[in-house]
């Protein structure tokens, strides 16, 4: 099994340790794993804003770069969904879905593919999970509050293994952030106010970490947090499960 | 492109500046989504009856000429009067054509959003008509000269303390009074006057029966059946869509209808009205307004199984934070930016970007509209029809092109991160709006594959 890492355009260049866990974290575990370096980003940031007919580029690069693999992971579940649900090519239709349904986002790789049940991980710190809506309601990673079906939660899982890690409850636990991609500019007034808001619910519950699947929602809320000097960090789930100290 | 009104983006930050009013609004609404779970999750075939709701929907969708001539002939074998309107002008032009002809200039209104979006207040006010809205929220906000802000809770915008003003002004109770039994308890007794006195009343139709020509309205306040016991004439509106095939059917929709708008079980009042009492005139206006061109939109045809419970408003952050006026629609919210767009692109086109497409909404929909995955594809039609500002257009092309080339994003990358490195005020200044408010992410000196150049297994670069 040979598993090729897609790191998101933007993890690439602000977020280079959570994409360096990542590359550990499926090596620890005995993934064969490889890094295309020719790749840039899925598209998403282009689609969202109504331009999806502009990422034809993106989407031949995107399947250029990982044809070769029988699984393609990523630490993001925003730019994951993306794939799954829009990645398409006219050249070579049946490379694109078949692409589309072996790209995963790291956790529920871990979890569904393959099957972890121990980690050799350690992270003493009280820490809020933000759901990132994308990895919640369109990857199915944990039941949303939404329905009425039995609960689970995928990155509750993975968590819970990690040696002195105490999980904090929030008082609304799958609210959107507010980052949406271009909205975090176009509506800079409801976005900010969205991740305050997140922000405050974790710092009631007595989080010191704020950790997620989405380096995108982390990153909005990480400006936030520094901003109001609340002392409360942001970090990649990738980098918890990686932790040693 | 010339902006001649505000935009969302605007219109919310306007909102927002009052922080204290937005986090009441706000825990008022997620107060009412908590009610709505707990109602849900009361039920253990919730899911399943969302989805039959869903069936019975497409269905009605799918066969909707046919229902409306079986709803016609019933309604008509029944006593009541079926009228057609193509549009809001039409619609407005027959009600007030059936006021006129039996000479009346009054008439009292429950809550109808489709009146809301064919105007018809100010229609029939333009033309000597008092018109005069009995539901309690709608009432306030039209004392206060403002359009609902909420489908279902028409004034959630409004503090009691404004509600006290607005009374004081209007309606001469006491200044600074703002306790809301004292002030319903006055609107009451000034609305029983009204509804002795009208003779023509006016209701909305939450869902009218093909098979029996019957239709269904759904109040708390029972003032749609104030109204319409007391009229000679009683008029009702509806959009051709509320149409559902069977009575059978109704048990789905009540028994969603009121738990996902305020967690009730049911509305207090779930009348059905079938025929004139003797002496009675009974009308039905069958409008079309759009609802037939969104129909032929394949994206977009199944936004008409809305069933007006407001469930997706309560449950959207963006909502929450930014209050219905600020969408300027009268249906505002997730459901009313994808319906909106079908009457007028050029002055929605802002609607369906007002939303992190979190999805929160298709998942609360009792009839499962797929909404967020239709804010997406509008913004595609939006971009496509040319309603996308130029400026904006050029950034995504120019994002577009440099990550289409690995090279030119690796340099471009590397560009920004210097830049956040070394002249971080060249970025950190008021023209960047991420950073008005929020920290820029640090510069790393590396990027990733920089980093993976250097320390990964070399067999894999020369496969490249």
């Amino acid at each position: 099994m040979t598993v090729g890492l897609f790191i998101p355009c933007y993890v690439n260049q602000f977020y280079p340790q959570a994409a360096i866990a990542t590359l550990q974290l499926l090596q620890k575990l005995d993934v064969d794993v490889a890094y295309p370096p020719k790749q840039t980003c899925c598209g998403q940031p282009m689609a969202n804003s109504g331009f999806e007919h502009l990422t034809k580029e993106c989407n031949d690069l995107f399947v250029t770069n990982f044809a070769r693999f029988d699984y393609i992971v990523a630490p993001s579940a925003s730019c994951v969904l993306h794939v799954k649900e829009h990645l398409h090519s006219a050249d070579d239709p049946a490379q694109a879905e078949s692409i589309r349904s072996k790209t995963y986002e790291l956790v529920e790789f871990l979890t569904d593919v393959l099957n972890v049940e121990d980690l050799k991980a350690r992270f003493p710190h009280k820490v809020g999970i933000h759901q990132s809506c994308h990895g919640l309601r369109g990857l199915h990673l944990a039941q949303m509050s939404e329905l009425n079906a039995p609960p689970f939660s995928k990155p509750v899982r993975l968590l819970n293994m990690v040696d002195g890690l105490e999980l904090v409850s929030l008082d609304r636990p799958d609210d959107c952030c507010g980052f949406g991609g271009t909205f975090c500019i176009a509506e800079e007034a409801v976005s900010v106010k969205m991740g305050k808001d997140r922000v405050l619910d974790h710092q009631r519950n007595g989080a010191e970490y704020i950790t997620s699947v989405d380096l995108s929602c982390l990153m909005h809320l990480e400006g936030i947090l520094q901003r109001n000097k609340t002392g409360i960090k942001a970090l990649h789930i990738a980098q918890i499960l990686n932790s040693t100290h | 492109m010339e902006k001649t009104i505000k935009d969302h983006s605007a219109l919310a930050e306007e909102f927002i500046r009052d922080e204290e009013r937005v986090n009441w609004h706000d825990g008022a609404l997620w107060w009412i989504r908590q009610k709505r779970d707990m109602a849900a999750k009361n039920i253990p075939e919730w899911e399943a009856l969302r989805e039959a709701a869903s069936q019975i929907k497409n269905n009605v969708l799918s066969n909707l000429h046919d229902y409306l001539l079986e709803f016609e002939a019933n309604a008509t074998k029944n006593g009541i009067t079926v009228h057609w309107a193509a549009d809001a002008q039409e619609h407005n032009a027959i009600v007030y054509s059936i006021l006129k002809e039996k000479g009346l200039n009054q008439l009292v209104k429950s809550k109808s959003m489709l009146t809301e979006e064919c105007h018809l207040n100010e229609y029939l006010i333009e033309r000597g008509v008092d018109v005069i809205n009995s539901d309690l929220g709608e009432y306030i906000q039209q004392l206060d000269n403002e359009p609902p802000s909420h489908i279902v809770l028409p004034c959630i915008h409004k503090r009691k303390e404004e509600i006290g003003d607005i009374f004081h002004e209007h309606l001469g109770t006491e200044k600074g009074v703002s306790d809301p039994t004292t002030l319903t308890r006055f609107a009451r007794r000034h609305l029983r006057n009204v509804f002795v006195t009208r003779r023509a009343a006016l209701t909305g139709v939450n869902f009218a029966v093909a098979e029996t020509g019957e239709y269904v309205v759904c109040t708390n306040e029972g003032n749609a059946d104030m109204g319409a016991h007391l009229s000679e004439v009683q008029i009702s509106s509806m959009g051709i869509e509320k149409i559902i095939p069977k009575k059978k059917h109704l048990g789905v929709f009540l028994r969603l209808l009121a738990r996902s708008a305020t967690g009730q079980p049911i509305t207090i009042y779930s009348s059905h009205f079938k025929k004139p009492r003797k002496g009675q005139e009974m009308h039905l206006v069958l409008v079309d307004f759009g609802r037939s061109r969104q129909l032929g939109r394949p994206d977009f045809r199944s936004s008409l199984k809305c069933i007006r419970c407001g469930a997706c408003m309560n449950t959207c952050p963006v909502y929450r934070k930014s209050g219905g006026l600020s969408y300027h629609n009268t249906i505002s919210g997730p459901i009313g930016a994808i319906l909106a767009p079908n009457l007028d692109m050029r002055k929605h086109a802002d609607l369906p970007f007002a939303s992190t497409l979190c999805g929160s909404c298709s998942n609360v929909c009792p009839v499962k509209i797929n909404i967020h995955e239709q804010l997406y594809q509008w913004r595609q039609v939006i971009v496509q029809e040319g309603y996308a500002a130029n400026t904006k257009v050029l950034g995504i092309k120019a994002m577009a092109w440099t990550l289409s080339s690995p090279a030119s994003y690796a340099r471009i990358g590397r560009a920004g991160r210097w830049v956040l490195n070394n002249i971080p005020f060249a970025v950190n200044n008021k023209f960047n709006l991420w950073y008005k408010q929020r920290e820029m992410p640090g510069g790393p000196k590396e990027s990733f594959g920089e980093w993976y150049a250097k320390n990964g297994p070399k067999e894999d670069e020369k496969q490249e």
